[in-house]
């Protein structure tokens, strides 16, 4: 009688070890499939050179159509005499104090915009009512050209730092609030229930699950609100200019005032690269990471 | 284990669940009397066509629906697991687990300890740093069983849980929610469309009608354990119950 259980037992056991073996093989199975990402400084490479070939080619059309006479030099100058230029305001240090002004100007609207993003995203993406009175208008906002503000920026702020930043403000926040609206609309309704199954409800619920579940949508409208901000910040600083401020909207003033094209185009240039190396910099890697992460993008890529 | 059943109290009482959606001419019912009990450490599977209500009747044990009238009553925690493994892409497998642990108040120190055990019932030990994406339906269905288990459940439900999987990783997750039901003690209500699967897995049956749903009838299985869903056994009852639920669905036939 003792045998036959213990045998019983046996092949229980035994049973179950084969269970666990032949899940052990199937899982093996599918790890192994990954494949091994690219080597860094081939990753580097290939995603390097296709820019350096735009750049190039954007040079070259510009010096060709110095080349070609269209203008005169004094109006157009060449790419190397803008670059000098560029050099020597490097060198005197003047970009260096005018990029800071600006840059901490930038990074004070932007801060602020996050906060009122989220500050009006979040709710009006969880309370319908709000939603509806507001959501349409948040969007209207955000395709309301900056520059039309300033008129009334400088009547409530006079000319002043305040009226900068409040249509800096103004300008990126809608886009943030949207972002964070749309992200909360995209998650998939199988995770909120999931969620809820959890046990996740009310401000568990929004943190845990439906603010990380708009990351991705959230990004985008950092993205989206970086390039109204930015646009926003040189228009205010070509319209409202702050003595013993020189930041890069008055180099730029000053040089139409003095037809001094060269220094024009440098100024523009620093403007455009900036705006470049924040997008991909700050809002490229962090959409890359979170891609990434969620398994959207291909691993080899 | 059939004695032991016989003797334990219900884990889950539906008595005349009744849900319509909408209201006046336009509503829909979608649950017609329904009254079913399902005894502790049981395993039930419910079985019908499409538009039977299966998936009300679950989010009702959950709390996430609630009855237009009669009354559900369910012992202990429940839990509901989909055919979608419904993990959170943000977080890291282990992470996921986690987050079910902090959401039923696990304090955080005893939180990974509890993660690496939870993930080891599953077999899937050391993988707690990667991410969802990364692993294999079966293997994701699993971390989502671990979750489930992280609630510390009586009675868990599974809407269409392996009906994403291909073949050979179903029968293996058989045998491993087999065997997990036994070592815990678990309730289980199991809702499938592919009868030979509900006869591997239950101790009986529940045949429901569709539009609106009712209980059409029951079967008890009666095969020893372990069972292998390619037995002469599980072939013949799955052809019965099988038989019933054509029947049934012929009926509409007539109606329309």
């Amino acid at each position: 009688m003792s045998t036959r259980v213990d045998q019983q037992m046996q092949t229980q056991v035994e049973e179950s070890d084969t269970l666990d073996r032949s899940i052990a093989g199937l899982d093996a199975i599918s790890l192994a499939q990954s494949v091994p990402r690219l080597r860094r400084t081939r990753r580097a490479w290939s995603a390097t050179w296709p820019k350096l070939a735009a750049i190039a080619l954007a040079l070259g059309i510009w010096q060709l159509l110095v080349w070609s006479g269209w203008k005169p030099t004094y109006v157009l100058p060449p790419p190397a005499e803008v670059f000098q230029e560029l050099w020597q305001l490097l060198l005197d240090g003047s970009l260096q104090s005018a990029v800071s002004v600006t840059l901490r100007r930038a990074a004070i609207g932007f801060s602020i915009a996050i906060a009122v993003g989220v500050l009006i995203g979040a709710p009006v993406s969880q309370i319908k009512g709000l939603r509806t009175a507001v959501g349409s208008m948040i969007t209207g906002l955000q395709t309301m050209p900056s520059i039309a503000w300033f008129p009334l920026a400088i009547l409530l702020f006079k000319i002043s730092e305040a009226a900068i930043l409040f249509v800096v403000v103004l300008g990126a926040a809608p886009a943030i609030a949207n972002g964070l609206i749309s992200g909360a609309d995209n998650i998939p309704p199988i995770l909120r229930r999931a969620a809820k199954v959890l046990g996740a409800s009310g401000p568990a619920l929004y943190l845990e699950v439906i603010l990380p579940g708009s990351m991705p949508s959230f990004v985008a409208g950092l993205k989206q609100g970086w390039a109204f901000a930015w646009r926003s910040l040189m228009a205010g600083e070509l319209l409202v200019i702050i003595a013993n401020k020189a930041s890069l909207g008055v180099q730029l003033q000053v040089a139409r005032d003095f037809n001094d094209s060269t220094a024009l185009l440098a100024v523009m240039i620093v403007i455009f690269v900036i705006g470049v190396l924040v997008d991909s910099l700050i809002f490229g890697t962090l959409e890359r990471s979170i891609r990434r992460r969620r398994g959207l993008i291909d691993s080899a890529g | 284990m059939t004695q032991a059943l016989s003797q334990a109290a219900p884990a889950i009482e539906l008595l005349k669940i009744q849900k319509a959606y909408g209201s006046g001419p336009d509503q829909v019912l979608a649950l017609d009397g329904v009254s079913l009990t399902v005894k502790s450490g049981e395993f039930v599977c419910l079985v019908g066509a499409s538009g039977c209500g299966k998936s009300t009747l679950l989010n009702m044990l959950v709390g996430l629906d609630q009855p237009s009238s009669g009354l559900v009553k369910v012992e202990g925690r429940s839990t509901l697991m989909f055919q979608e493994p419904a993990l959170f892409p943000w977080l890291t497998v282990g992470a996921n687990i986690a987050l079910a642990l902090k959401l039923r108040g696990t304090p955080r120190r005893e939180r990974p300890d509890r993660v690496n055990e939870l993930l080891k019932s599953v077999q899937l030990e050391g993988l707690a740093n990667k991410r969802p994406h990364e692993l294999s339906g079966g293997m994701r269905q699993r971390v989502a069983i671990a979750r489930a288990f992280a609630q510390d459940i009586d009675v868990l439900c599974m809407d269409e849980p392996f009906g994403a999987l291909d073949a050979m990783t179903r029968d293996l997750l058989h045998d491993e929610l087999e065997r997990l039901w036994i070592d815990r003690s678990l309730t289980v209500v199991f809702v499938t469309h592919n009868v030979r699967e509900a006869v591997r897995l239950a101790d009986r049956v529940v045949l429901l009608s569709s539009r609106p749903g009712r209980v059409i009838d029951t079967f008890e299985v009666e095969i020893d354990r372990p069972r292998r869903i390619d037995t002469p056994e599980v072939a013949g009852l799955a052809a019965e119950i099988t038989d019933r639920l054509r029947q049934e669905v012929r009926r509409h036939v007539n109606e329309s």
